[in-house]
């Protein structure tokens, strides 16, 4: 095995491996914004790492892993962020166990101004 | 090399499984979206994966194209939820 | 012998998502069902030498069939009751 195949082999294990602790996040965890995390966090790690081990084992098609690695890390955070918003704005607020609540959750009083500005 | 390969088909195989658990069992809609998100960037990786274990060049393309439209029906189910579609 | 554990794998996923979308009365998760009855069946074509095929399906079934479902349950109902169909057909 040259150099290049054991760089590879190594990013695909690791790759591998993210993806299905992504996989086991989504099934263990106990709210929704911890299934967020691990599910898009762990998942787009696990992606890229895997796709750059395709591109270290196959040198020619480096370049078309890595523009599909730029599509990853462009479209996975704005797929995040649009759910995140979306369920705090159905009002599935996160559980807080911390004492300091008001700092912790400061999103919670702006959706509230709102509505209560639509109400008014 | 042949250990590798199997080691990470499974591995992608149980990811893909305990997510579309998740996907069966989740008590909201926001979990269901969240796991389908979840099995979208599973599958690109897959797709490059098998496509390396054919050896052909032309199937990364397949891989490219679900890199680029599979957030849109995640953003667009985001956005009914959200009430503004 | 691993494809064909591979391909029987993904075949229990398709059927179990596709009894799942026909089964559920919330209509938002059978689409969201139908999702991922797409991206296996693309993974599907695409062990079976297909690539052509799995590039539309990936096209067509992964954005295009969940907008237009989506408008089509935002202009309608989100939840499917047999009663009050029932009713309105009587009557």
């Amino acid at each position: 095995m040259s150099i290049m195949e054991i760089i590879g082999s190594i990013f695909i294990i690791i790759g591998s491996i993210f993806l299905f602790l992504g996989g086991l996040g989504i099934y263990r965890m106990p709210d929704i914004y911890n299934r967020l995390q691990a599910g898009t966090k762990a998942t787009t790690l696990g992606a890229m790492s895997l796709i750059l081990g395709v591109g270290f084992l196959e040198p020619s098609w480096m370049l078309k892993a890595l523009i599909i690695i730029i599509f990853i890390a462009f479209s996975n955070p704005i797929s995040s962020h649009a759910l995140a918003r979306a369920n705090y704005k159905r009002k599935h607020f996160p559980v807080i166990l911390s004492d300091d609540k008001e700092n912790m959750d400061a999103y919670r009083e702006v959706i509230e101004q709102e509505d209560k500005e639509v109400k008014s | 090399m042949t250990y590798i390969i199997y080691i990470a088909l499974v591995f992608m195989a149980l990811g893909l499984m305990l997510a579309f658990i998740r996907f069966i069992k989740g008590p909201s809609a926001g979990d269901r979206t969240v796991a389908l998100d979840t099995l979208t960037t599973i599958g690109t990786a897959a797709l490059v994966f098998l496509g390396f274990l054919f050896q052909r060049f032309i199937y990364i393309d397949v891989a490219l194209v679900y890199g680029v439209l599979g957030f849109i029906g995640v953003i667009v189910i985001a956005r009914y939820l959200e009430g503004a579609l | 012998m691993i494809y064909f554990v591979l391909i029987a794998f993904l075949l229990l996923l398709m059927i179990a998502a596709a009894i799942y979308s026909i089964s559920q009365k919330d209509l938002l998760y059978a689409t969201l069902a139908t999702g991922i009855i797409s991206l296996v069946l693309s993974i599907l074509f695409y062990l079976l030498q297909a690539p052509d095929v799995a590039l539309t399906e990936a096209a067509i079934g992964v954005a295009l069939t969940t907008i237009i479902f989506l408008i089509t349950i935002r202009n309608t109902v989100r939840f499917e009751n047999d009663e009050d169909n029932f009713k309105s057909e009587v009557k």
